[in-house]
């Protein structure tokens, strides 16, 4: 898949220095029963235009709360977040999601056709328009022929690509996914890795990608934020210097990619023992 | 709806003023309960105040209170309470019994099960109160006539409940049950049908409970035997306008009362179901 | 199976049934059960012709009348309670009071508030029924899914193309269930109505036969009803799989896993 890939032209290789997202000082405190409870305490990062970022860290570090402040659907209790030079307040028009439950993320009462579709329509993209983009949307994911189909005639692998495909048509400047791949099995997760870099690479999207998988972190991205235990702040950001190609047997066999992997395991290990760099503490990146 | 989770009193510098409606939302849900059962208290009294409609034929809401109170103080109220229960639990008890030995016989085999589902399917939407006029002719103004209402409309959801139940026999726990030399008939009934059936038959009872009530004081009002319902028909024609009204509002909390009962005992025992586990867990 | 197989199934039973009541009454003379063939003429002679007109098709008029206003009301109240955690709360102990209380009661007070004429049986039914689909509608919308929810916000989604796109075709399943359980409501309702004050309508002529002793001719009324019962359901049976094809496929999905 990936022999056929055209890599973005090289305007779109100087844009890539634009601050696209920008996350700062965020702090989200829930109230519960027994007082408040602090999930994330202070997290800030950039992320660059056409960037492929994963982000990674010890179950309960707030990764799904940090993802729904980014896009909208929750309000931080404090700092801000900014995409393109404005303020997140609600989910912005430029951003689309791919969630974890594929099976409950798309619409039961309408075909994979329809639910790429709604979107669209809602949106008020002309009729020929529309249909040409859900057209391209479903091939770039190799779903064309299940248009007529409903979502839950699918395998979960098939579904999670008829999701991604409304991301796709939607087309946004940012992609957030939220452990998409979490619930599938190992060799139709790989298959969708392999989807979602030949996206990238074809759209040039930004794209945010929230796992708790360190090496589907190390496989998928360029650039890898290591969160810490709740309350959540940034525990290290590992730039991942493997090939723009990669394979899924040559890559994750390389020894950079063994390293890359051992050292974001040991951070996620310091971690869960509640244990952060003083310099990442001190809110320098 | 999403905007609910927002609601934290905590929140950062972007948090607007809390105006009415942000404090009304922060109150417990039994005290909202109680709120609003007041402010619809209050619109009752005001309508016939304002004159809206005549408060003759509707009278404010202190005034069917207060004879709602006077009346629990009467043993007329508690006759006609009685009444209506008895043929509520009689009735009930016979449907149930019926229901329960049919559904069980009728679901444990396919043959009969695909033989019964079109008289089944056919006489189950025929309303109950079409017996009305079959059963003043042959019973008259008696106990059996409810009866007949009453065991005919509750029997129908036993039935259905009961057969979903049978039809829903894991067939990996019936399959461990012969491994482990369940064999005979009655044990499998006892130690597997009879448990996978429960839930569906408190379920289908608890319907049953409720439309049983409706059929009983249905066939007061409409047939005269007594009851609440033609205490209600009484009061009516009578022109006792509060007093009917009290006593539609007693017939209301019965029926609070059973639905209430049936859910707590649902609650109590099937707590192991996968429905009410399920629940929990979320 | 081939469908002669589920022809025999269907139409055994009540063959049986039919000649079990045939053979039974083949030399009783009983004042209280009509033989078969008395049944069917009578029923042609009372029923097919202008009384059909004047009294049935009235009836069912009030019928769709009624069951339309409670849907459309029923379904409008419960998108608005069940949209706000706050207005659910607030109206729980009311809406579960008014749930209780026995329809049929409430055309004594109907009758005192608003006549005795069209309008009253009509109100009868829009108030008996609108309880179950408000309650189904508010329990639908309100159990929406988050993630679905959230989705649609995604892609900016909102207002009114939210109620339409997402909370409607979300909320459908339960609503239809409270439009079933409404329609035998409904048709309790109008025969009620009509048994209690009435000069005309199906009701009105069951009791008139049952009170001149027309036994033959009550039961014909009571066939009457209850075939009206059986094809009511019917339709909407045929109608709830066509709209909620998706919903039983995605259930039944969900069953086999």
């Amino acid at each position: 898949m990936n022999d056929e890939v055209s890599r973005p032209a090289a305007s779109a290789r100087e844009q890539r220095q634009e601050i696209l997202l920008s996350v700062h000082g965020v702090q989200k405190i829930y109230a519960s029963k027994s007082g408040p409870v602090e999930a994330v305490r202070d997290l800030t990062f950039d992320l660059r235009r056409g960037e492929f970022a994963c982000i990674v860290g010890p179950s309960g570090a707030g990764k799904t709360t940090l993802l729904k402040i980014i896009a909208g659907l929750l309000e931080p209790t404090a700092g801000q977040v900014t995409l393109e030079g404005k303020p997140v307040t609600g989910p912005p028009k430029t951003m689309a999601v791919v969630f974890q439950e594929y099976g409950r993320s798309l619409f039961p009462w309408l075909t994979v056709q329809g639910n790429v579709d709604l979107p669209l329509k809602n949106a008020r993209v002309p009729k020929d328009e529309r249909d040409r983009r859900v057209t391209e949307a479903l091939e770039a994911v190799g779903m064309a022929h299940a248009h007529a189909r409903y979502p839950w005639q699918l395998s979960g692998g098939m579904q999670q690509r008829v999701a991604i495909a409304r991301a796709v048509a939607y087309k946004p400047h940012i992609l957030l996914m939220d452990e998409p791949f979490a619930a599938v099995d190992a060799q139709t997760r790989a298959d969708l890795e392999d989807l979602v870099r030949d996206i990238w690479h074809r759209l040039g999207v930004t794209v945010l990608f929230v796992t708790h998988d360190i090496d589907e972190s190390v496989y998928l991205a360029e650039r890898v934020l290591v969160l810490s235990s709740s309350p959540t702040v940034v525990q290290e950001v590992v730039t991942i210097d493997l090939p723009d190609e990669r394979n899924q047997l040559a890559t994750r066999s390389t020894p950079r990619f063994a390293e890359l992997r051992l050292h974001i395991h040991e951070q996620i290990q310091l971690a869960k023992r509640g244990l952060v760099p003083a310099q990442i503490a001190a809110g320098v990146l | 709806m999403t905007n609910m989770t927002l609601a934290h009193p905590q929140a950062g510098p972007a948090q607007r003023p809390r105006s009415f409606w942000d404090k009304l939302r922060a109150l417990p849900a039994g005290l909202l309960g109680a709120i609003g059962t007041l402010v619809f208290l209050l619109i009752w009294e005001l309508i016939p105040r304002s004159g809206l409609v005549p408060a003759r034929y509707l009278p404010p809401a202190s005034a069917v209170l207060a004879e709602f109170f006077t009346l629990l103080g009467t043993a007329t109220l508690w006759q006609a309470i009685g009444e209506t229960l008895l043929g509520w639990a009689i009735g009930l008890a016979i449907a149930s019994v019926a229901a329960i030995i049919l559904g069980m016989l009728i679901g444990s085999s396919g043959f009969l099960r695909r033989f019964t589902a079109s008289t089944i399917e056919f006489l189950r939407p025929i309303p109950s109160v079409a017996l009305i006029p079959l059963a003043v002719l042959v019973f008259g103004v008696k106990l059996e006539s409810k009866l007949l209402l009453v065991v005919y409309a509750s029997f129908w959801p036993v039935l259905v409940q009961v057969l979903y139940g049978v039809a829903d026999v894991d067939p990996v726990a019936a399959n461990t049950a012969r491994s482990y030399g369940l064999t005979s008939y009655i044990a499998r009934l006892r130690h597997v049908v009879w448990p996978t059936t429960l839930p569906y038959l408190v379920t289908g009872l608890r319907l049953s409970a409720s439309v049983a009530l409706v059929l009983a004081v249905t066939a007061e009002l409409l047939i005269g035997m007594p009851g609440l319902g033609h205490e209600i028909a009484r009061a009516q024609s009578g022109g006792a306008y509060s007093g009917m009204y009290a006593l539609v509002l007693t017939t209301g909390l019965l029926g609070v009362l059973i639905n209430a009962g049936f859910r707590f005992i649902q609650k109590r025992w099937l707590s192991w179901h996968s429905s009410i586990r399920s629940e929990a867990d979320r | 199976m081939s469908l002669i197989k589920r022809t025999a199934y269907f139409v055994a039973l009540p063959l049986i049934l039919v000649f079990l009541w045939w053979a039974l009454t083949l030399n009783s003379d009983s004042f209280w059960v009509p033989r078969p063939a008395q049944m069917v003429s009578t029923f042609t002679e009372v029923w097919i012709g202008p009384r059909f007109a004047n009294d049935v098709v009235p009836s069912l008029l009030r019928l769709l009348v009624g069951l339309a206003t409670a849907t459309v009301l029923g379904i409008g109240l419960g998108f608005v309670i069940g949209s706000s955690r706050t207005l659910r709360r607030l109206t729980e102990p009311v809406l579960e009071l008014f749930r209780a209380i026995p329809p049929p009661i409430l055309v004594p007070i109907l009758m005192l508030l608003v006549g005795v004429n069209d309008s009253m049986k009509v109100l009868v039914i829009v108030s008996g029924c609108i309880w179950p689909i408000l309650l189904n509608t508010i329990e639908g919308v309100r159990s929406m899914d988050e993630v679905l929810g959230d989705t649609a916000r995604v892609y900016g989604i909102q207002g009114l193309s939210r109620t339409i796109m997402l909370t409607l075709p979300a909320a459908s399943p339960y609503f239809v269930t409270g439009i079933r359980q409404a329609l035998s409501i409904g048709l309790i309702l109008m025969v009620i109505s009509e048994m209690f004050a009435s000069s005309s309508g199906l009701g009105f002529t069951i009791v008139a036969f049952q009170r001149s002793f027309a036994v033959p001719e009550m039961w014909s009324g009571i066939i009457l009803l209850g075939l009206i019962g059986v094809l009511l359901a019917a339709i909407f049976a045929v109608a709830e799989k066509r709209i909620l094809r998706w919903y039983y496929g995605l259930k039944e999905v969900e069953h086999s896993e």
